[in-house]
């Protein structure tokens, strides 16, 4: 299988502090990871980095068959070439509708004069329909997705996620706040989606990261400290030391 | 999956029906003031009420703008009365040119021999920039003979200049308050320039007698400012058509979505900063377009109209109005200026404390900058909140959470169920 | 008999004067002598006069031009004589003789004429006394003879100061005379040497007085030639249509010098047209078609040939003449030698002037950028500490500075007025600022641009309400005496004592800052307040008394700032307003959250207003135009400020 992204020694300091050091990771094509560490270990600055919010110091990120650099492209970019992201909390437009809301998710051209004259084909109203009813929000298709409940808004975005169809997806702690049914369902979701495009989870719940079953990367102080295996990782002596704090 | 689950694509006017009562009041009113104009109808309302009339409509058009950028793109520009009052300084160089020149022609005809172009090109300089101490035309008059090219400018200078500032301010992520102060510096500099002699447009003293139409010279104003309000009537409808086009669309949805969270549409491959300058540009160019309809009726043009509290009480009409919503922007602005011009015309009584007597022309800006407090705090949807009442619409209960993090988005009781 | 007893009444009174007045003595003889030109008065016939006094050498002569210019002259009707006299009473005169000063005695002063010399002629006296009282006993005199010379100097000055230059006691007196003395050599020494060496000891002095005696010498006349004449007084060659000659004063010069064919204004050449106008026609050209100024050439061409009018220069010929001839300067203040040596004293001092005014300029923005900072640093606690931006801070500002002008009311000693109002500005402000945030402010704290929008309909209010309570025209906040006047290190250099405690000001304020926010337990519940309101509230700290108290501070500081600002500009109802945006600029440049990032902000803005108007000196809107725009492209390369926070704390 070959590489989607390559993050080699990356580092990234704010005011002195070294959030990310020396930081190289690697996930192929069609694969599911999970990311775990510590408060404070850089999960969500590494997230940062790769979509485009914060720009590194030092270091190469590599993406896709081209291999470009995504170092040089705006968020909006990086998005437009296939990574999704999910934010811990769920981010979805309150002031407006669930179907709006996935409309706008919807893989499109996205420059503002396109979007400007848009207009919705039965094909888009279908695959929003359909992307509906796989996230189980059919029957609040037109409700206002403030009104939603906290659970039905990570559905919302993870629906509108898909809806991007990215070839790359980051999910930032998909499972807080759900019910452990709705967690099982999330898992299929992620299990499912990561047979067609690259997922990594940054999660905290080790219940949630074993059902996933996949390779996991420790981060502890800005770089990884291990990687394999749930049963490999929970092993190493470092990470017990790290997470035990013994 | 249902056929129900799917919006059926309804005509536009049943999806939007505001829209539709909106237009239809507007051509009551039109029809209305004409019938009892002193121009073609009774003479109830007098031709300066009609022109009072003719400027409340150019206003709130572009306080239809300000809502478009404020209320839906959580934009708070400190300058749209700026490009306001280029577009009517766009116009006025016209109008100002053309009577001046008649007048010039005129006079010099009774000479001995025919003008020659510098003559005549000199004599207008002199009856223009004579009071500035100047008898040239500066090079930014190099246009004013052509109405078609004047007519590009009340669309291209606003147009352009928002494009730049834009570009620049959105490139590198000015946001919130601190784009708000920046359009504000923006304005308060145009300002500064206008005001100074050689800026080629008179100084402080402006662009004046605009009221005259050049080559109509036997129409009376009575008639004329008819012609202005039916022109301002046509604008404000037009102009709210596509204002509800673009807000209904998708493109509405976006930049909703940027008023709220920003970022967020990032995330999604939106280009924010270009969607941004689309609505910040074209808003320029709608309140160019309104002051160019604006001056002809109010007659001068100068600096002052331009300074940056003018935009301030762009942004306070629209919020009294209510923001968010685009009948709420015209609510505001009619409101506001109507009821201002009632207090500082001199027509509301005072009030006599026995110790002291409040004189409104005097007190009436006390009580708009305090009613605007008090709209802020303690009715944000403005009076447009009172539609929602009447059609007993509700907010979602999100316990004082705003709809988003960025500075722009709704605050929850603005929100729409 | 009645005629006889009037013989011998006007006998009688003019008997006494006319014995005891000394009649031959030469002071009196002198006086005969001019006394036509002196009796008739006139400023253009009066000079021989004067200088017959002058170069007398008689001691009385002083004595004479003292008192001819004080009107105390007057000459007796019937014999001709000058006395000079003081007025008793309206009718009645004690006259004194000019030879002694002895008393002749009091008389009417029917037979005697006053002289009433002009303010010219009054000029010229004084000119021809200076020589006396530049040796006068008196220094005061003395100097008053020096003020005069360089009010307006003369070349017969310049012997009088060098004969008094021995005899002078007064060390400082002696120096001004001395310099006087080069002075008055550079424009009326005899030889080139001389003046040279003068000019030579001036190099690098910044009085205004050098360059005022040096510019003289550098006058020159525009002239016209065919080829350059190689003679040693010629200056610059000037080309027309340069900014020294423009092409219409380059083709006047050549034809008053007879050198070209006049030419003619496009006014002239219309009224000739008009005048020769028969049956609608002008020398054969139908008069409706002369609508360009092409057509009307050929007719006056035409019109020209037929002899009606004289021919003129056409375009074409102006050009040819301006090529054939060369343009130059002639110097006609000096000889060339005296002329290079003030070119090159002049422009030595012209470099040491333009440093001087580099230093003078930065003066000046450093008190503007002080009174930005002023301006600026309750802002930077509200908005840049607080994050909350408060439009009505003008306001505060101005109405610490009403403040200062009530106080002042009451108490009419200035210094202790200043004294009194300092506090009390800060304790209206700081009570209208802690009002404003319980009403307003923290109903909307996370909500800036509904608190921009609420705090600017409060500005408004208090605008209009001290229009309504103080009227529209500027209250004056005067100053206390020990702060007018200004420290002055040259000519070129002074700074108003004003400016110099403004400058003070803002030290102490941001001094006071430092303090408060770094060495007390407010600034520490502050800034803990500021960082994590959570956090902070659970360690029992009050957010909500510590918001209140912030904004407070911030306001109360404004209310000071209003004091120093009233007392350097007018106090009017919209002075906030003037400040608003370029404090909100300067704590926006600086970096928000950070004293320093103001202060250099500030810099940054006064400096660069200075600077900009240095360029163009006569239009400080243009000044502050241009300086918004640098401002606003500045925010597009360092939207942060200059000094930005960084990480996570920038993005909270």
């Amino acid at each position: 299988m070959s590489t989607l992204l390559e993050v080699s020694g990356v580092s990234v300091s704010f005011d002195g502090f070294k959030a990310i050091n020396n930081l190289s990771f690697q996930i192929a094509e069609r694969e599911l990871r999970a990311v775990i560490g510590p408060n404070g270990a850089g999960k969500t600055t590494f997230m940062d980095i790769i979509t485009g919010k914060t720009k590194p110091d030092e270091g190469r990120v590599i993406y896709g068959d081209k291999s470009v650099s995504l170092l040089k492209m705006s968020e909006s970019k990086i998005a437009q070439s296939g990574v999704g992201r999910k934010f811990q909390r769920p981010t979805v437009f309150e002031d407006q509708s669930v179907f709006d809301n996935l409309m706008m998710a919807l893989k499109k051209t996205r420059g503002p004069l396109s979007v400007l004259f848009f207009k919705p084909a039965q094909k888009d109203n279908e695959k929003v329909a359909d992307l509906a009813e796989q996230i189980g929000l059919s029957g609040a298709l037109h409700r206002k997705s403030g009104e939603l409940s906290h659970g039905q808004k990570q559905w919302l975005e993870i629906g509108m996620l898909l809806a991007q169809d990215p070839r790359l997806l980051l999910v930032d702690e998909p499972a807080a706040g759900m019910t452990p049914a709705e967690r099982e369902h999330t898992t299929d979701i992620l299990r499912e989606a990561a047979k067609t495009r690259a997922v990594v989870v940054v999660e905290h719940d080790m219940e949630f990261v074993r059902r996933l079953n996949c390779k996991v990367t420790v981060l502890h102080e800005g770089s990884v400290l291990a990687e394999g295996s749930l049963d490999h990782v929970t092993k190493n002596e470092q990470v017990i030391e790290v997470y035990l704090g013994r | 999956m249902t056929d129900a689950a799917l919006p059926r694509r309804q005509p536009f006017a049943l999806r939007f029906p505001s829209v539709m009562i909106f237009l239809a009041i507007l051509a009551l009113f039109t029809v209305g003031v004409t019938v009892l104009s002193e121009g073609f109808g009774m003479g109830v309302i007098s031709t300066s009420f009609i022109k009072t009339l003719g400027k409340t409509l150019c206003l709130c058009l572009v306080a239809l703008a300000m809502d478009l950028v404020w209320g839906y793109c959580g934009i708070l520009s400190l300058g749209h009365m700026a490009f306001f009052g280029l577009g009517g300084y766009a116009i006025g160089m016209w109008l100002m040119y053309a009577r001046t020149e008649i007048i010039v022609l005129e006079s010099l005809s009774a000479a001995a021999l025919p003008p020659t172009p510098q003559e005549v090109s000199d004599g207008i300089a002199t009856q223009i920039f004579g009071v500035v101490g100047s008898s040239e035309f500066p090079p930014i008059w190099a246009f004013a003979y052509s109405l078609p090219l004047q007519l590009a400018a009340v669309v291209l200078v606003p147009g352009v200049l928002a494009l730049i500032f834009g570009w620049l301010a959105f490139r590198s992520r000015v946001t919130g308050v601190y784009l708000s102060i920046l359009t504000q510096a923006m304005t308060l500099a145009l300002s500064l320039h206008l005001f100074q002699n050689d800026s080629g447009l008179r100084g402080n003293n402006g662009l004046s007698g605009l009221q005259n139409l050049p080559g109509l010279g036997e129409t009376p104003q009575s008639i004329v400012s008819l012609w202005f309000f039916w022109a301002s009537a046509l604008a404000l409808a037009l102009g709210y058509l596509l204002c509800a086009w673009i807000v209904s669309g998708k493109f509405g949805s976006v930049i909703r979505a940027i008023r709220d969270d920003e970022a967020r549409v990032r995330f999604l491959g939106y280009p924010v900063e270009a969607f941004k300058l689309v609505i910040f540009t074209l808003t320029a160019v709608i309140a160019g377009i309104a002051g160019a309809l604006y001056y002809p009726q109010a007659g001068i043009v100068n600096p002052a109209e331009i300074a940056p509290i003018a935009s301030i009480y762009l942004a306070v009409w629209v919020a009294i109005g209510g923001r968010g919503r685009l009948y709420g922007a015209v609510i505001g602005a009619a409101f506001v200026s109507l009821v201002s011009t009632w207090f500082t015309g001199g027509q509301a009584p005072d009030i006599n404390l026995g110790f002291y007597t409040i004189s409104w022309v005097d007190w009436w800006t006390v009580l708009l900058g305090l009613s605007f407090v008090g709209v802020t705090l303690f009715a944000p949807k403005g009076i447009g909140g009172l539609v929602d009442v009447l059609i007993d619409r509700k907010s979602p209960n999100r316990h004082g959470a705003d709809l988003g993090p960025d500075h722009g988005a709704l605050r929850e009781q603005e929100a729409d169920k | 008999m009645l005629r006889f007893v009037a013989t011998l009444i006007a006998c009688l009174t003019l008997a006494i004067p006319a014995t005891a007045q000394q009649a031959d003595a030469p002071i009196q003889q002198l006086l005969q002598s001019q006394s036509d030109l002196i009796v008739k008065s006139s400023r253009r016939t009066i000079g021989p006069a004067i200088d017959a006094l002058a170069n007398s050498g008689l001691p009385q002569a002083q004595v004479v031009m003292d008192k001819w210019q004080t009107r105390q002259m007057w000459v007796n009707t019937e014999t001709g004589l000058f006395i000079y006299a003081e007025e008793v009473d309206r009718d009645t005169l004690r006259i004194f003789d000019f030879a002694d000063g002895t008393e002749i005695g009091e008389v009417p002063d029917d037979g005697y004429d006053q002289l009433k010399p002009n303010s010219g002629i009054r000029g010229l006296i004084g000119t021809a006394l200076v020589q006396f009282q530049l040796s006068d006993p008196e220094p005061d005199t003395r100097r008053r003879a020096l003020d005069a010379i360089e009010r307006g100097a003369e070349e017969s000055h310049l012997a009088a100061l060098r004969a008094s230059l021995g005899n002078e006691t007064d060390t400082q007196i002696l120096a001004r005379k001395q310099r006087l003395e080069r002075l008055l050599t550079i424009a009326y020494g005899e030889t080139d040497a001389e003046r040279i060496e003068a000019i030579q000891s001036f190099e690098g002095d910044l009085g205004v007085d050098v360059r005022a005696a040096l510019n003289p010498l550098l006058s020159a006349r525009i002239e016209a030639a065919d080829v350059l004449p190689t003679d040693p007084d010629i200056g610059q060659v000037l080309s027309p249509g340069s900014e020294q000659l423009s092409r219409d004063d380059a083709y006047a010069l050549l034809v008053s010098a007879d050198l070209a064919k006049p030419r003619i204004s496009v006014e002239d050449q219309r009224n000739a047209l008009i005048e020769n106008i028969t049956d609608g026609q002008v020398a054969g050209i139908q008069v409706a078609t002369l609508n360009s100024q092409e057509a009307r050439d050929m007719a006056y061409v035409a019109l020209a040939d037929q002899g009606t009018v004289t021919a003129v220069a056409t375009e074409a010929e102006v050009d040819q003449r301006l090529a054939n001839h060369v343009f130059y300067e002639r110097y006609v203040g000096a000889p060339p030698e005296v002329v290079f040596a003030a070119q090159a004293a002049l422009n030595a001092i012209e470099n040491k002037v333009a440093i001087n005014q580099m230093f003078d300029l930065s003066l000046d923005a450093l008190s503007l950028a002080s009174i930005y900072f002023l301006a600026a640093i309750g802002l930077a606690i509200t908005f840049g500490v607080m994050g909350v931006i408060n439009m009505a801070h003008g306001e505060f500002i101005m109405m610490g500075a009403y403040t200062g002008y009530v106080v002042q009311l009451f108490i009419p000693d200035y210094t202790l007025s200043i004294i009194v109002a300092i506090p009390l500005a800060f304790a209206v402000t700081f009570g209208a600022g802690v009002a404003m945030e319980r009403l307003v402010i923290r109903w909307l704290y996370h909500r800036p641009l509904e608190t921009l929008l609420a705090t600017f309909g409060i500005s408004i209010a208090l605008q209009q309400i001290a229009k309504n309570i103080f009227g529209t025209q500027a209250r004056p906040l005067t100053a206390p005496g020990w702060l007018d006047g200004s420290l002055v290190i040259n000519d070129i250099v002074s700074i108003s004592y004003i400016r110099i405690a403004i400058f003070v000001l803002a030290l102490l304020f941001l001094a006071l800052f430092l303090f408060v926010m770094n060495r007390t337990r407010l600034g520490l519940e502050v800034r803990a307040v500021t960082q994590n309101p959570r956090m902070a509230a659970s360690m029992g700290i009050n957010p909500d008394k510590i918001n209140m108290l912030t904004f407070g501070f911030g306001s109360g500081i404004a209310g000071i700032a209003g004091v120093a600002i009233g007392l350097y500009a007018k106090v009017t109802s919209e002075m906030g307003s003037d400040y608003i945006v370029q404090s909100f600029m300067t704590v926006v440049v600086g970096g928000v959250g950070n004293i320093w990032g103001t202060l250099l902000g500030a810099t940054m803005v006064g400096f660069l207003q200075k600077g900009i108007e240095w360029f163009n000196p006569s239009n400080t809107l243009a000044a502050q135009t241009y300086m918004i725009l640098f401002i606003i492209l500045f925010i597009q390369f360092r939207p942060k400020g200059i000094i930005a926070l960084k990480g996570r704390a920038a993005e909270a």
